[in-house]
């Protein structure tokens, strides 16, 4: 079985996650959070103590079914293959500068398309960004940028990150160990069934379709290929019916209760990071849980990558502040990226260009 | 016969490589991939520029002639 093979097929798959994203934001979870990874991770790194911002710690099980679902998807299609060795440490920094990235953007790429889905012109802005990521990515492997071959390893070393997934599902069912928020975005959520099935449902047509965010845009740049845009498309329309029918979509920059923040330079800058980020890692935050679930240790370091961004930006005042509306005065609190956050939006360009012209192709290699 | 290594190499390296291959190349090209999604995608990419492509397993990976 594959989705890969037509455009139809493609645009079938971005609108089942679609559906599955809307009916998790309509069951509880965040507005417009619906099923961003970033955020995700990030309340999951909260729920094991991590960081101690106390309004973002959830142990999310769609991470958990993300993971399972194409572990599980892939091993019945006989697509699991155990794999590793191909610069884990360098993908690990790629994981924290697309979890930095990402939370000053206060979003990872499918959470820009979902925001942008409900009218939220700051994702349209941080889009921009994104794209000119990408592009920089996409013209450094152009010239030869690689982070070289992964290896077969055991069949069990590929299998780690989708057991522990699975172990962090049961803490958080059947004991109290991990931490969960009583306030803010942690504590919406859907019923744990209903997350459960919805990321593996998600992981499970994710993987089937090869679905990625930066790849969508890199294969256009690099190919004029439009296949994995095709997903992406389709999960955005459905996304769009979705808010426009629920009352949910309101055009402008100042939306309280999105979650966002109209700083547009960092909006801009954070995206950039992780576009750039995320095509040096062969894929955006998403496609590295699938990569993880399917086998790959160096996708799963990358994901370990992002649970230490994300511990990062929040015990050193890295995630920007999203713009909100006080409930005595009903004024609008304008969000901002940090201080913080910025100098780390920054260095974190920085190191992408220095991981990009230090890493090289065999054959092109001087 | 021109020979692609792209085993173990990230998206979308393995295309890349092929597609470079099959511009500079006269006769048949073989592409040894390691993921069922790059043997796809080497598929596609094939298809695309016209051109017929033969498929056998390798192993856990798979060797795809361009011709």
């Amino acid at each position: 079985m594959t989705l890969y093979d037509s455009k139809k097929k493609l645009a079938l798959a971005g609108a089942v996650c679609g559906i599955v994203a809307a009916i998790l934001a309509f069951m509880g979870n965040p507005a417009n959070m619906a099923f961003c990874i970033a955020c995700f991770v990030r309340d999951m790194a909260g729920s094991m103590g991590m960081h101690q911002a106390e309004v973002v710690q959830y142990a999310r099980p769609e991470i958990v079914g993300l993971v399972l679902g194409a572990f599980i998807i892939s091993v019945a299609t006989k697509e699991y293959r155990s794999t590793a060795g191909s610069s884990p440490m360098i993908r690990f920094v790629l994981g924290m500068i697309i979890m930095i990235g990402s939370l000053v953007f206060l979003g990872c790429p499918l959470r820009m398309i979902i925001r942008m889905s409900a009218g939220d012109l700051n994702a349209w802005v941080a889009l921009i960004g994104f794209i000119l990521g990408v592009g920089t990515g996409t013209l450094m492997l152009k010239n030869g940028t690689s982070l070289g071959r992964a290896h077969e390893t055991n069949k069990s070393s590929g299998s780690v990150l989708s057991v522990i997934m699975a172990g962090i599902l049961l803490l958080a069912v059947c004991t109290s160990l991990l931490k969960a928020s009583e306030a803010g975005p942690g504590s919406m959520h859907a019923p744990i069934i209903a997350s459960l099935l919805g990321g593996l449902v998600f992981g499970a047509f994710a993987q089937k379709s090869r679905m990625c965010f930066a790849g969508g845009i890199r294969d256009v740049i690099l190919m004029k290929n439009f296949d994995l845009l095709t997903v992406i498309g389709a999960l955005f329309v459905v996304m769009l019916v979705f808010n426009i029918a629920t009352s949910r979509f309101v055009l402008g920059f100042n939306t309280p209760g999105i979650i966002a923040h109209s700083e547009h330079l960092w909006n801009i800058l954070g995206m950039y990071a992780v576009g750039f980020a995320a095509v040096l890692a062969g894929g955006c935050p998403l496609r590295q849980l699938i990569l993880a679930g399917q086998g790959s240790s160096d996708s799963a370091v990358t994901v370990l990558g992002l649970f230490f961004g994300a511990a990062l930006c929040h015990n050193l005042g890295l995630a920007s502040s999203g713009t909100a509306m006080n409930a005595e005065t009903s004024e609008i609190v304008a969000g901002a990226a940090t201080p913080n956050g910025k100098i780390a939006v920054i260095i974190c360009i920085i190191v992408c260009f220095v991981i990009a012209f230090t890493n090289k192709r065999e054959a092109v290699k001087k | 016969m021109v020979e692609v290594d792209a085993r173990g190499l990230s998206c979308p390296e393995p295309i890349m490589l092929t597609a470079d291959a099959l511009k500079n190349a006269d006769g048949p090209v073989k592409v040894l991939v390691s993921e069922p999604h790059q043997k796809t995608n080497v598929e596609k990419l094939a298809k695309d520029r016209g051109k017929k492509t033969t498929v056998t397993q390798d192993g856990s990976g798979f060797v795809i002639v361009i011709e």
